[in-house]
């Protein structure tokens, strides 16, 4: 479980994330929601820590991020796993070698094991062999967001994080995407928290569901309450498609 | 950011880089891959461009030297100690400052920017150490090769000028390459080689490893390499040369 308590963040003076505090729950996908510019991508970079917040705490099952030394955000983040919006699967390796690449660093077990494990996970997230030897530039998108996840989940993590994991993927690639996170969340009991704009995805997957606007925690709920909420900003924002005004019309 | 803000940065990122691996067995992997791609293969830019202005150089000076007072041999002597005091270090260093300069930067700059450091960073693993440690430490061990073989090279290029013309006989030039010879001037060299990779390594790394936005500033991230490196280089051969020679 990770929670964050009344956190804010400034750049430059300018205030990006005002007082924000929230639970993610594990075993369940949890989703930060919002418009572009509206501070998701910064709440999310520092809850992992890699922007310094102004003020607030943020505990990963009760251990205060703000509070560690370099060394001890180094060993909790062997507990992490994240996948990023363009994949960054290291461009010298082939999809194999990048899925080792936090084994060998960290795993402190033989060649042997370490690429059994690693087979282990790309098969996991519905790879081929055949495509094991290749490097990142020879897959496509979907894929290569595969052996992102894979790669995220290959030292077993407590805590999972996805940046836009649907952008650049066709609707089809990213509901299987979707699922395979769901799958992997459950099946782990892992703490996930998805940052996405796609409500597609919301609808799909998301469990607990957090709205920000303008920096602030707007509204928080499940996917099933949205349908029900008078946030205008958060309707404005659900339902700017016409297929999901069409879908509101029809539930209510 | 004025000049000392980036001064303090570029301390605090050696600070992360000069450290033992994490992994040494991953250092290892990395460190010969860096000897071949850093040193190896700048093998033939050395080879092309020491062969040519050894020769050059020994066409000009002996056309700038006619003069009956000055010893035949004086033609070889002047081109061997300009290779070996200046052009093999200082110049050839300022060639590689772009080429390697921008290579690394332009490398460790992609990967910033595609959010691969950060991939790093979260796994938990030492970023700067990882990526920049082992080019610092390939370029260094490679340079005072890649320096000897410019000296060498060099003076093979001002012997085809008199194998190949009338301009100087090549005894003259086997002479004057072989007269007054002094040792010391090799180690100078070599010295000045030594802290100019680890100028043109580290600079670069730095600006690569602190480029943000998209492939246009992956292009700054490697001019501002260059430029500084080359000037740190003038600069830091002053300063040696004022303190070995002087």
């Amino acid at each position: 479980m990770i929670e964050v308590k009344n956190i804010d963040k400034s750049f430059d003076g300018i205030q990006v994330l005002k007082n924000i505090s929230a639970v993610f729950e594990n075993g369940k996908t949890n989703m930060i929601i919002g418009a572009s510019g509206s501070g998701k991508t910064v709440l999310m970079k520092s809850i992992i820590g890699l922007h310094r917040i102004d003020k607030g705490r943020i505990e990963y099952d009760h251990r205060n991020l703000p509070d560690m030394r370099m060394s001890e955000i180094r060993i909790l983040r062997r507990e992490v796993g994240m996948l990023f919006q363009g994949s960054a699967l290291f461009d010298s390796m082939s999809v194999l070698e990048n899925v080792m690449y936090p084994l060998e660093m960290f795993a402190g077990t033989g060649h042997e094991e370490m690429e059994e494990r690693a087979r282990y996970c790309l098969k996991h997230v519905n790879l081929e062999e055949k495509s094991f030897k290749l490097s990142p530039s020879e897959i496509s998108g979907g894929m290569q967001k595969r052996v992102a996840i894979a790669r995220a989940i290959a030292l077993q993590p407590k805590y999972l994080f996805c940046d836009e994991p649907n952008s650049g993927l066709d609707p089809k690639t990213s509901l299987i995407i979707d699922r395979l996170i769901h799958e992997i969340t459950v099946e782990f009991d892992i703490t996930t928290i998805i940052n996405s704009h796609d409500m597609n995805s919301v609808m799909e997957i998301g469990e607990k569901i957090i709205f920000i606007n303008k920096g602030e925690k707007a509204w928080e709920g499940s996917k099933e309450d949205i349908f029900h909420v008078e946030n205008k900003d958060l309707n404005d924002f659900v339902f700017a498609s016409e297929l999901y005004k069409k879908v509101k019309k029809a539930n209510s | 950011m004025n000049l000392f803000q980036e001064t303090g940065k570029y301390v605090l990122l050696m600070k992360r880089v000069l450290v033992f691996p994490d992994r040494w067995r991953m250092f290892f992997r990395q460190f010969p891959k860096e000897l071949e791609k850093l040193g190896l293969q700048s093998l033939p830019i050395v080879i092309i461009i020491s062969v040519f202005i050894g020769a050059i150089m020994t066409i000009q000076t002996k056309l700038n030297t006619e003069n009956p007072l000055l010893p035949a041999y004086s033609t070889g002597l002047v081109t061997r100690d300009t290779l070996l005091l200046e052009f093999s270090s200082t110049i050839l260093c300022l060639i590689l400052a772009g080429k390697i300069g921008s290579n690394i930067a332009s490398e460790i700059g992609t990967m910033r920017i595609t959010e691969q450091i950060d991939a790093l960073e979260i796994m938990g693993v030492n970023s700067a150490n990882y990526l920049i440690l082992p080019k610092i430490v390939a370029f260094v061990v490679m340079m005072p090769f890649l320096v000897i073989f410019s000296m060498a090279v060099g003076l093979i290029g001002g012997y085809f000028v008199g194998v190949f013309t009338d301009i100087i006989t090549t005894a003259n030039y086997l002479l004057g390459i072989q007269y007054a010879f002094i040792p010391y001037y090799v180690f100078y060299s070599l010295v000045k080689s030594l802290v100019f990779a680890f100028i043109i390594s580290s600079v670069a790394a730095y600006y690569g490893y602190y480029a943000n936005g998209g492939a246009l500033d992956v292009g700054k991230a490697s001019t501002n390499a260059v430029v500084n490196s080359s000037i740190l280089i003038l600069f830091f051969n002053l300063l040696i040369t004022n303190l070995m020679l002087n």
